[in-house]
């Protein structure tokens, strides 16, 4: 599938790869009863919280991330893509850590499984994410 | 035991295979998303909407329901007041997903794509999750967030 006006998107993987995540928080909505939010159950995992899920189920959930994504690029062979040098990924990180336990979620949490739920935090806090990503990288390119 | 684990095990891997399938896990394509004045990339508006839409659903089922299918209760946040915190925290979050194209599920993921790229970012995460807890939790155990 190819948009119009924009060649390099590619809507057809983002559906199946959108498709995907939403019955992986469904799962666990369903399932487990609880948010499939990445950022709450890393501090869950690493002991930085000591709500949520138990210790088990938390890091069982982390390490699937790795593994399915493994699965995937297994499959499709998709080249390896290019990461922003070390020490900006290292100021980015700490930031994304930081702000995620701040503004108590990220993209994941707030931004699919709040927003779907219509809570009007998790729409403010997504609305605020974009918007300063979009400064972001615009000021970034306008320096760089 | 297994009963207990395959939820989240199978959520797991579901999302970090959406991730990579959808190409959240190479920082040019989310990067791509929000040069909203360069060459937009519309591709995480499509993940997103599936995402979305799927999750909608989900949750119409939850009311009636009376509990998990693998857990005894539904633990789900439950507040909706608008603090200086969640808009604070959410443009800090939002300035670092800018730099890097990264967010903490794309960051555990790429661990199997670009493994040093990611314990870096990911490690630099959780570091900043626990100097969040320093600054702001100090004395206070565990809130629920």
């Amino acid at each position: 599938m190819i948009l119009p006006w924009f060649p390099d998107a590619a809507p057809g993987a983002g559906l199946a790869g959108g498709l995907l995540i939403g019955l992986s928080a469904a799962l666990m909505l369903l399932g487990a009863g609880r948010i499939a939010g990445v950022s709450g159950i890393a501090s869950r995992a690493f002991g930085i919280s000591d709500s949520g899920m138990s210790w088990s189920s938390a890091w069982t959930f982390i390490v699937g991330l790795p593994l399915g994504a493994l699965i995937v690029t297994r499959l499709s062979g998709a080249p390896i893509p290019d990461f922003a040098p070390l020490p900006l990924l290292a100021l980015a990180g700490l930031l994304v850590g930081f702000g995620a336990r701040l503004g108590s979620g990220c993209t994941s949490g707030h931004g699919v499984c709040g927003v779907s739920r219509f809570s009007q935090r998790s729409i403010v806090a997504t609305a605020t994410f974009m918007a300063t990503g979009m400064a972001t990288v615009a000021l970034m390119r306008m320096f760089a | 035991m297994i009963r207990r684990h395959l939820p989240p095990l199978l959520s797991g891997l579901l999302f970090g295979a959406g991730l990579a399938l959808g190409g959240m896990t190479d920082p040019a394509r989310v990067r791509g998303f929000l040069d909203i004045f360069g060459a937009w990339d519309p591709t995480l508006a499509f993940v997103m909407g599936a995402a979305l839409a799927v999750m909608t659903v989900a949750w119409r089922f939850v009311p009636r329901m009376r509990h998990p299918l693998f857990a005894e209760k539904f633990a789900l946040p439950d507040r909706n007041d608008l603090t200086g915190r969640l808009v604070g925290g959410s443009m800090l979050f939002g300035l670092g997903w800018g730099i890097a194209g990264l967010c903490p599920g794309p960051g555990f993921a790429a661990l199997a794509i670009a493994p040093l790229e990611a314990a870096v970012f990911t490690v630099s995460m959780v570091s900043g999750m626990v100097l969040q807890r320093l600054f702001f939790e100090r004395g206070a155990r565990a809130s629920p967030s």
